[in-house]
């Protein structure tokens, strides 16, 4: 079969560096994954071609690349799904971290956020003799946020990332999932406090990019999501994201319809007047649009609000 | 004082399991501690040991003995029993350390640490994370170097050991990948754990970056490289590129079928079947494979009868890779499986301690280098390593290099060597990117080498074909110097590393082929066509090779250490 890689390259050493496309036409197998493609390019072809790789079995995230728009493991990805017979498959560098060189990222600023969240376990005393008893259910449940192999992948597509890089980001909240619902971990209120500050977990706009693109299934945003539940549960400090979230579900609860000018009002309060004359471009957007109810904070709940409302009883409870 | 930004009392060359777990047992001793690697060290191809972690567990009645027993008779009686027993008594501590630290090991019903059963083992004394358990440590151990604030100097490659007047190691050279520029770092006693030299082999199961940089570059330096031709071949390898199918499908139940549908482990050994050690079940594979009973090259692995629930549960990351690289439903099919080079039980030979030289002076070495995990050679797995023993190699003996090495720091001064010591590996460098023309390519003689290597060099072994890959081999030690790259920049020159790495590989595979050359008898993953009894008489012996710069290795001979078990014969 065959088929024609287009890669994105950037050689800092060029007199005038800048990015731009170059092809290479390839003769493939079909269990070939992007990744052989690219080492066969770069061993038969051009050697300059520059990116990291190293197990080609997607455990060690080294070969984290956009492909044909999307972050993922190259190793992880067979040309045949991306691409049929003559057609072209595009590969760029991971978004929303400075390029290197080519197919390689600065992964520096990715681990700088890992660390803000002290990633490692912090117990509370003396360990015991023996191993800490902890039920078969709570490490399971770990082993899924643990199979995180630290690509970036998910960072290179987080769209609050994009316009805002102090987010601390999908992978990094991952990781504090993973000690916050450890058993053996005594830091959750510091974690959850932590994490409670702006850019911190309530920065996710919830756009499900982070759960596409995981090659391992973390499901970074639930686990941000589980978080957000946790401080909930644990009365963290009110933030205007803690507000957010109380408030969006109190407005649905009695209104069955959001009112988006009442959320803004009680998210940041009457006394944030600053904060809430910034918003009226963007209210009066929203009302070109027709996101905004047309009566606003007057509209009447919905009709059959009293099913919402047992919908919201019966989830209580089974909480 | 040292005089240089990069000066440590110990510096530690890898960043997978054993060179972290060295790292944090330095710096606990009080040491200024650094950590020089060519990936970071989540990259680390630690990553890949699915499986588990073996512990007899003295308080849940499993005895240390037997534990030091089995592996004893999986070495084919080759380990050194010294240090199989310090392996078996303090593996229950290392891993208690490893799950205070914060590894999620599975659990029993009543929330205690679980076990599964492994190969060669005749009871179950395999702890594990899921079929992850490598990963899984090697995070937690980053993250405990994160907390422990241990510098580490990532995507650094190490071009030579430095050693002062005195003729101990005192440094390495190295150079920065992103910007090719080089750097001397002094330190008073250097640990090497660079991991194995897979790629030396094509197919392997190991990943692109194991390359045998760390034994090359210790046995250029002066240190003896011990047992290089107990070569392990994993039974279970994906039909293809070689990708690794866990020993713990085998653990949980999983059977071997030829093409007739036979189990065939039946007729090799019978009483532990697919779950005797490697080198038994690889043979047999291989065997059921030249006499017609394979598919196209393989036997299969069936794991149907254990249910999609379970596999999906305790071996989910092969299930995920049935998948996605053979488009296999483990649940539903067999899969198409071979031997493949997996794992190097020879290295950089060492003491108990870690040390490369030896203090009683039975062997030399180098003074103030150490070694831990795939890249030493204690003697822990002499001729056959146990599944599940590998993690635990890493974790107590880099445990030990990095406390000892500490200690050596502690009583001996400061290095002093000249910046100019960097002078002929920045010219090689040079040398090799300015080389022009259309000159052969590492990746083709790379290819060469690792064909040559798997077929005469492989599960089975004869003088022949040893000669002609030895002079395979030769012949491109001789072509290396001409081979050119396009890449003529400083930043990320991945084509100067293949070649770098190319040249520490050739060192590697001859190293492999006059020692299988010279062990004339069959042990463990040793096996020769023309000597097919094991000859304790005249081989209950290590095979010591010494570096020389233009000549075949100069072999010594070292005897094995006997403490409590007799060699007996080996069945299974």
């Amino acid at each position: 079969m065959h088929t024609t890689l287009r890669i994105r390259r950037f050689n800092p050493e060029h007199d005038h560096p800048s990015s731009y496309y170059q092809e290479y036409d390839l003769e493939i197998d079909p269990s070939d994954s992007v990744l052989d493609g690219l080492i066969k390019i770069r061993e038969t072809i051009d050697d300059s071609l520059t990116l990291r790789c190293s197990c080609r079995g997607a455990i060690c995230g080294s070969c984290g690349m956009r492909i044909n728009g999307h972050a993922t493991l190259a190793c992880k990805t067979k040309m045949i799904s991306m691409a049929s017979e003559g057609e072209t498959i595009q590969v760029e560098p991971m978004n929303n971290m400075p390029v290197i060189k080519d197919l390689v990222t600065d992964m520096a600023p990715f681990w700088a956020k890992i660390r803000q969240i002290q990633p490692w376990l912090q117990p509370q005393g003396l360990p015991p003799t023996a191993e800490y008893t902890a039920s078969p259910e709570s490490m399971n449940h770990l082993s899924g946020v643990m199979s995180c192999i630290m690509c970036g992948v998910c960072v290179s597509d987080c769209t609050v990332l994009e316009v805002d890089k102090t987010f601390v980001g999908p992978a990094a909240l991952a990781k504090a999932y993973r000690f916050v619902a450890d058993p053996r971990d005594a830091a959750t209120s510091q974690r959850l406090n932590f994490l409670n500050q702006p850019s911190g977990m309530w920065d996710c706009t919830r756009c499900m990019e982070c759960i596409q693109v995981c090659p391992k299934g973390v499901g970074p945003m639930d686990r941000i999501m589980a978080l957000r539940a946790k401080g909930l549960a644990k009365k963290v400090p009110s933030t205007c994201g803690s507000r957010h979230a109380e408030v969006f579900t109190d407005i649905i609860k009695h209104k069955g319809i959001l009112d988006e000018p009442m959320l803004a009002i009680r998210t940041f309060g009457l006394k944030n007047i600053g904060r809430l004359l910034a918003m009226i471009p963007m209210v009066l957007q929203s009302l070109l649009k027709g996101k905004v109810p047309p009566l606003g904070p007057l509209h009447r709940p919905i009709p059959g609000i009293q099913h919402i409302q047992r919908l919201f009883k019966q989830v209580r409870i089974t909480r | 004082m040292m005089n240089s930004a990069f000066s440590y009392d110990v510096l530690v060359i890898g960043a997978g399991l054993a060179g972290m777990r060295a790292a944090i047992a330095a710096h606990n001793q009080g040491a200024s501690v650094a950590l020089l690697t060519k990936v970071h060290p989540v990259r680390s191809h630690s990553n890949a040991a699915q499986g588990g972690i073996n512990a007899a567990l003295t308080d849940r009645g499993d005895m240390w003995q037997d534990h030091a027993f089995e592996t004893v008779k999986g070495s084919d009686y080759l380990s050194d029993q010294d240090a199989v027993e310090v392996l078996a008594q303090e593996a229950g501590q290392d891993i208690i350390a490893l799950e205070h630290m914060g590894v999620i090991f599975n659990r029993n019903e009543e929330g205690h640490l679980g076990t599964r059963r492994f190969g060669g083992q005749k009871r179950a004394r395999t702890f594990f994370v899921s079929d992850f358990t490598g990963q899984a440590m090697l995070h937690v151990l980053y993250e405990q170097t994160m907390q422990a604030k241990i510098p580490v100097y990532e995507e650094w490659f190490v071009t030579s050991l430095v050693k002062d007047d005195q003729g101990r190691c005192a440094g390495v050279v190295a150079f920065e990948i992103r910007t090719g520029t080089f750097a001397l770092f002094r330190a008073r006693s250097v640990i090497m754990a660079t991991g194995g030299l897979g790629r030396v082999y094509e197919p392997s199961t190991n990943a692109l970056i194991c390359t045998g940089d760390g034994m090359a570059v210790a046995y250029r330096a002066g240190a003896p490289l011990m047992d290089m031709e107990m070569v392990q071949y994993h039974p279970t390898t994906l039909k293809g590129k070689g990708l690794l199918i866990t020993e713990a499908a085998r653990g949980e139940g999983a059977y071997l079928l030829n093409s007739k549908g036979e189990r065939f482990m039946e007729r090799y050994a019978p009483n532990m079947l697919e779950l005797a050690s490697r080198d038994v079940v690889s043979r047999a594979e291989q065997i059921e494979i030249n006499e017609g009973r394979g598919i196209k090259g393989c036997v299969l692995l069936d794991c149907r009868h254990l249910g999609r629930a379970f596999l999906q549960d305790r071996l989910g990351q092969i299930y995920a890779e049935a998948k996605t690289f053979a488009n296999i439903d483990l649940a539903e099919e067999p899969l198409p499986i071979r031997p493949g080079m997996h794992y190097q039980m020879g290295g950089i030979k060492t003491d108990t301690e870690g040390r490369c030289w030896d203090v009683q002076g039975q062997w030399t070495g180098v003074p103030g280098l150490f070694a831990a995990g795939e890249t030493a050679c204690v003697s822990l797995h002499g001729g056959n390593r146990l599944g599940a023993n590998s993690l635990l190699d890493t974790v107590v003996f880099g445990r030990r290099a990095g406390t000892c090495a500490a200690e050596y720091a502690n009583t001996n001064p400061p290095p002093t060597i000249p910046d100019s010591a960097m002078d002929k590996d920045k010219h090689l460098v040079a040398n090799i990117v300015s080389r022009k023309g259309p000159g052969e390519r590492a990746a083709a003689l790379r290819l060469e080498m690792g064909t040559t290597m798997n077929r005469h060099v492989s599960v089975f072994r004869e003088e022949e074909g040893m000669e002609t890959a030895l002079h395979h081999i030769t012949t491109l030690k001789t072509r290396w110097p001409d081979i050119t790259i396009q890449d003529k920049g400083q930043v990320f020159n991945t084509g100067l590393i293949a070649a770098l790495e190319l040249g520490f590989m050739l060192d590697c595979a001859e190293a492999i082929i006059v020692g299988a050359l010279t062990r004339q008898e069959s042990r463990g993953a040793h096996f020769r066509t023309d000597f097919l009894d094991r000859d304790d008489e005249h081989w209950l012996k290590h095979v010591l090779l010494y570096h020389r710069p233009d000549s075949p290795p100069h072999v010594e001979y070292l005897p094995v250490r006997i403490t409590q078990w007799q060699p007996q014969i080996r069945v299974y």
